[in-house]
């Protein structure tokens, strides 16, 4: 008899637990389902030279990171600081996508904060973002040796993601 | 007689006039009415990514025009609603749809309510037929029956 | 300084409440007369002092005073009046005082009209009611505290959401959250019942019209919000299972399978254990709800801004009240005894019955609200769950509770015989299922689903019919009577309003010049003229339609598209034609090249029966509790009078 009035009760424990554990979630954050898979091929051309383009395949045996941005994205401000210095340690390349933007807004912006990428490439209607499941941004993209996307952040690269995450895993695909 | 049909001409043109001032039918904002439909079928079933809680069909950001854009040109290019729906989920995961997929992990979700209810059915009968069972089978100990049996001789 | 006054109230209400929640409660344990007698006192100090608060942060409003932070985040000068006093509940802070203020309302209420309860109930049920009111005070006090000063006081307000700018949004939340609170009385009358061991139909006759009252109010609140949504948001829906919506949804289930349950531990001394749980149960669903909108824990358009400090607050006083609760119910509820026998064919149990599938419904809504956040708090992945889910699920579930509503009404108590049972309702059976196939076709289609909407409908309907025919017989019923048959009948009157609107409405998005019309269920729409207008906080471009059928010009109908000052968002405010068998609704959508503008337009039949049928259920529930019994103060105490004068 006794043992029936308890369910509720427990029923009720393991809600708690569900919702404690919510707590720390991020529930507007949509994880990538590309991670793991290999990056979407792209054929664009870059910001600089709109006659020279670029594809994912040219840079087949190296390590390296895409960072979506826009001159138009108050977020990048932000985190462009933490970009150029991981440039200056030259420890990755990074490519830019300049995503949705305007190629001259997009000059001034990289004039005025700096260049810390190899060189950018113009996605203009957004299109090539759709296939890599961009939604906001600045998002970025860890791409290995063989193409293949081993880790993507969402939000403003910070030194501290850098440090714990992105740094460590290109040192254990560089050794590969 | 060339009076009356001078008449009766002007009088048929200032009808037609008339009649044309019913105004001028409006043309849908659509290009493609019949791809806009089962666009708003697809879409209806999926999130915005950017929004608070909107349907992609409704939501007025950037991304849901892109991605409805998206869309019409997969239709247009045959695609049917599985390959659309394959598509998206290729490059924004199961978030974005709003109709969960019926996996292993989803499975609790789609079966539950339905398990839920026959057990509470069967739960409920269960107990009523046990209610029934102990009332019927209260029986009296010896000592209380001859108190009864007592009592009622006595009353007599 | 009012400012100050306000924040200073509030912590002697916590004073206040802490007494009110413990002495009385030990007094009642102890049969310590004076300590019993306290109750009363702090209960209506609580209700003053919060009164005052309350006030405060209203005049705050009134008088633009930006120095307080929340003033200035919500309100500012350019906002009519009558929004810079609902703007009092526009955000966390004031919303949550508002909550505050309705539950010491509702505790005051029941202090008031409790004179010929056994004192030592009251005390406990006030106590109850006082160690809640503390719990949230404390909350407010540390961490949402309305009254917080800004410096360097801004000039200008921020300005309330030009969303809540609307009459609807006056209403929707402080009705509402009487229903959404009231529930702590039911919740209140079954721990009092529990700790003292009393549970017998007086406990269940107290808390009956209280329950019923604040299901009513919910059933109001939610539907006001249904009703806003679909004349403001533009886009012709009304239920967009949204957590937050679902979050007020899920009470309404489990309090209407309570004022079932309550009826018959009233009547007939049943299910005394099952009415207990469904008490607390609905007032930790409203908890729960509370959680849900405040904690970020779910992503909706409705939720507040906030931190994670709250929501692990809310998330202890949830687990504080509602565990202690289920811990009492388990160790208490073992020793209640339910009277009354009756058979598996009875009124009794096919109420019983309902009441399952209604908790089932419930838990199937909760279920799908919470179920992204258990996958990713699982690591299983991240999905969502929407309308398809909800609406696929729902309706198979609410269909069983259709079919018995109608059904139970006209069975016997105690022991009925299911041949006879379905006798008595034949003539509902055959015009439903004459409804059924009919129904649809006049409307223009025949569908599975609508036909189902329409059997349901004039089968429940129907039930009502035979059951007031037959029962005007013996006489003109009192109005307690009425209260059963306008809420069942206005579940009917929904039905058809949801399966009309869901199957047969018409929705054309168009270009429209001027001079352009559009043709839209039977209804032309001419695009005459569009002007530029000023509002007191924006500007807008108002269109000029005319509405014609056959011909004739009906009347004009005038859709805006505004531009708040204080935000980038337009807003679309829509020009809808009210009838009793269909809405026609216009909506501006963007401009486009010259002078022609985007155009959605729809046809929405019998719309307005979703709302005008929850208007119903919830006057039923007002009917209900005029009911004579309830009455017995003065009654009561005469009949003591003279009974003890007899005995004398």
């Amino acid at each position: 008899m006794r043992a029936k009035f308890l369910i509720p009760l427990g029923i009720f424990m393991v809600l708690v637990g569900f919702l404690a554990a919510g707590l720390r979630l991020k529930p507007s954050e949509v994880p990538s389902p590309l991670v793991g898979k290999p990056a979407p091929a792209f054929t664009l051309p870059t910001l600089s030279d709109p006659n020279k383009s670029f594809s994912p395949a040219d840079f087949r045996g190296r390590v390296w990171l895409l960072n979506v941005w826009a001159s138009w994205c108050v977020a990048c401000k932000e985190e462009h600081p933490v970009l150029m210095d991981l440039a200056r340690q030259n420890k990755v390349t990074i490519v830019g996508l300049d995503y949705k933007d305007q190629r001259d807004a997009a000059l001034t912006f990289l004039q005025r904060g700096g260049d810390p990428y190899r060189f950018s490439v113009v996605d203009e209607s957004g299109r090539v973002g759709i296939d890599y499941g961009v939604y906001g941004v600045p998002e970025t993209f860890l791409i290995d040796r063989e193409g293949v996307i081993r880790y993507k952040h969402i939000g403003p690269v910070t030194p501290k993601v850098l440090e714990e995450k992105i740094l460590p895993l290109v040192a254990a695909l560089g050794q590969q | 007689m060339r009076q009356v049909c001078l008449l009766l001409i002007g009088v048929a043109l200032a009808s037609v006039g008339f009649a044309q001032t019913g105004a001028r039918e409006a043309l849908p904002l659509a290009q493609d009415p019949i791809v806009e439909k089962r666009l708003n079928e697809i879409a209806e079933e999926m999130r915005c990514l950017v929004c608070q809680n909107e349907s992609l069909a409704g939501s007025r950001s950037e991304l849901a025009l892109d991605l409805r854009r998206e869309i019409r040109t997969l239709i247009r290019e045959g695609k049917s609603n599985q390959q659309i729906r394959d598509f998206m989920v290729a490059r924004y995961g199961d978030f974005v749809l709003y109709r969960p997929p019926v996996k292993s992990t989803t499975l609790f979700l789609w079966i539950g309510p339905f398990v839920l209810m026959a057990g509470g059915f069967l739960a409920l009968i269960v107990a009523l037929q046990r209610r029934k069972r102990n009332r019927l089978t209260t029986v009296l100990s010896t000592a209380d029956m001859k108190r009864a049996e007592t009592l009622l001789k006595g009353e007599k | 300084m009012i400012a100050e006054i306000g924040h200073f109230a509030l912590i002697l209400a916590l004073c206040a409440s802490f007494i009110q929640g413990v002495i009385p409660l030990i007094g009642a344990q102890r049969g310590r007369s004076d300590w019993i007698a306290l109750a009363r006192p702090t209960c209506q100090t609580s209700f003053v002092l919060v009164g005052i608060s309350f006030a405060a942060l209203t005049w705050c409003f009134y008088v633009n005073d930006f120095s307080v932070a929340y003033v200035a985040g919500h309100s500012n000068t350019q906002l009519p009046i009558m929004y810079r006093l609902s703007a009092v509940w526009g955000g966390h802070e004031g919303s949550l005082l508002l909550w505050v203020f309705m539950l010491v309302s509702w505790a005051f209420s029941v202090a008031q009209l409790s004179k010929t309860l056994d004192s030592a109930m009251v005390a406990r049920v006030l106590a109850v009611l006082g160690l809640i009111t503390f719990g949230l005070l404390l909350f407010v006090l540390f961490t949402s505290n309305p009254f917080n000063r800004l410096f360097p006081v801004p000039a200008e307000g921020r300005d309330l959401n030009p969303l809540l700018q609307d009459p609807g949004l006056i209403f929707h939340p402080p009705m509402l959250y009487m229903g959404y609170v009231g529930l702590s009385v039911a919740f209140a009358f079954a721990i009092a019942a529990l700790i003292a061991g009393q549970l017998d139909a007086a406990w269940a006759r107290w808390s009956r019209p209280w329950t019923t009252v604040a299901w009513a109010f919910l059933t109001f609140g939610i539907a006001l919000g249904s009703w806003w949504a679909y004349y403001e948001l533009g886009w012709g829906g009304w239920w967009f299972w949204d957590p937050v919506e679902n979050a007020s949804f899920v009470p309404w289930l489990i309090a209407t399978a309570l004022i079932h349950s309550l009826a018959m531990t009233e009547k007939r001394g049943s299910f005394k254990s099952w009415t207990v749980l469904l008490a607390i149960a609905g007032f930790s669903m409203s908890l729960l709800g509370t959680f849900l909108v405040r904690s970020g824990v779910l992503t909706s358009v409705h939720a507040f801004a906030t931190d994670p400090t709250r929501g692990i607050f809310i998330l202890l006083l949830f687990s504080i009240v509602v565990g202690t609760s289920l811990t009492l119910f388990a160790w208490r509820a073992s020793q209640v005894k339910s009277i009354g026998h009756f058979e598996i064919v009875s009124r009794e149990s096919f109420i019983l019955m309902g009441n399952v599938f209604l908790v089932v419904a419930a838990g199937s809504v909760l279920l799908g609200t919470l179920y992204p956040l258990l996958i990713d708090a699982l690591s299983l992945g991240k999905i969502s769950v929407g309308p398809p889910y909800f609406n696929a699920v729902f309706v198979p579930l609410m269909t069983p509770v259709a079919l018995l509503m109608a059904f139970t009404p006209l069975m016997r108590w105690k022991q009925d015989r299911l041949p006879e049972a379905v006798l008595r309702i034949k003539w509902a059976g055959v015009t439903a299922g004459l409804a059924a196939v009919i129904m649809p076709l006049l409307m223009g289609q025949w569908t599975p689903l609508v036909a189902l909407g329409c059997f349901l409908a004039v089968w429940v309907g129907g039930s009502v019919v035979i059951q007031v025919a037959g029962r005007l017989r013996s006489g003109f019923p009192p109005i307690s009577y009425w209260g059963m048959q306008f809420a069942h009948f206005g579940i009917a009157v929904f039905m058809i309003g949801v399966t009309m609107v869901g199957g047969f409405q018409e929705e054309k998005d168009v270009r429209m010049d001027i001079g352009d019309s559009v043709t839209v269920g039977g209804h032309q729409l001419v695009f005459k003229n569009l002007a530029s207008v000023r509002g007191p906080n924006y500007m807008a471009a108002r269109g000029t339609f005319e509405m014609r059928r056959e011909g004739r010009v009906l009347r004009e109908l005038y859709p805006e598209k505004r531009n708040y000052f204080s935000s980038s968002m337009p807003m679309t405010e829509a020009g809808i034609d009210i009838g009793l068998t269909r809405d026609i609704y216009v909506s501006l959508g963007e401009p486009l090249e010259g002078s022609a503008w985007a155009v959605r337009v729809y046809y929405k039949p019998f719309v307005d029966w979703i709302w005008g049928g929850c208007v119903l259920m919830g006057l039923g529930g007002f009917f209900a509790i005029a009911d004579r019994r309830y009455r017995t103060a003065k009654v009561k105490r005469h009949s003591l009078v003279l009974g003890s004068k007899a005995a004398a």
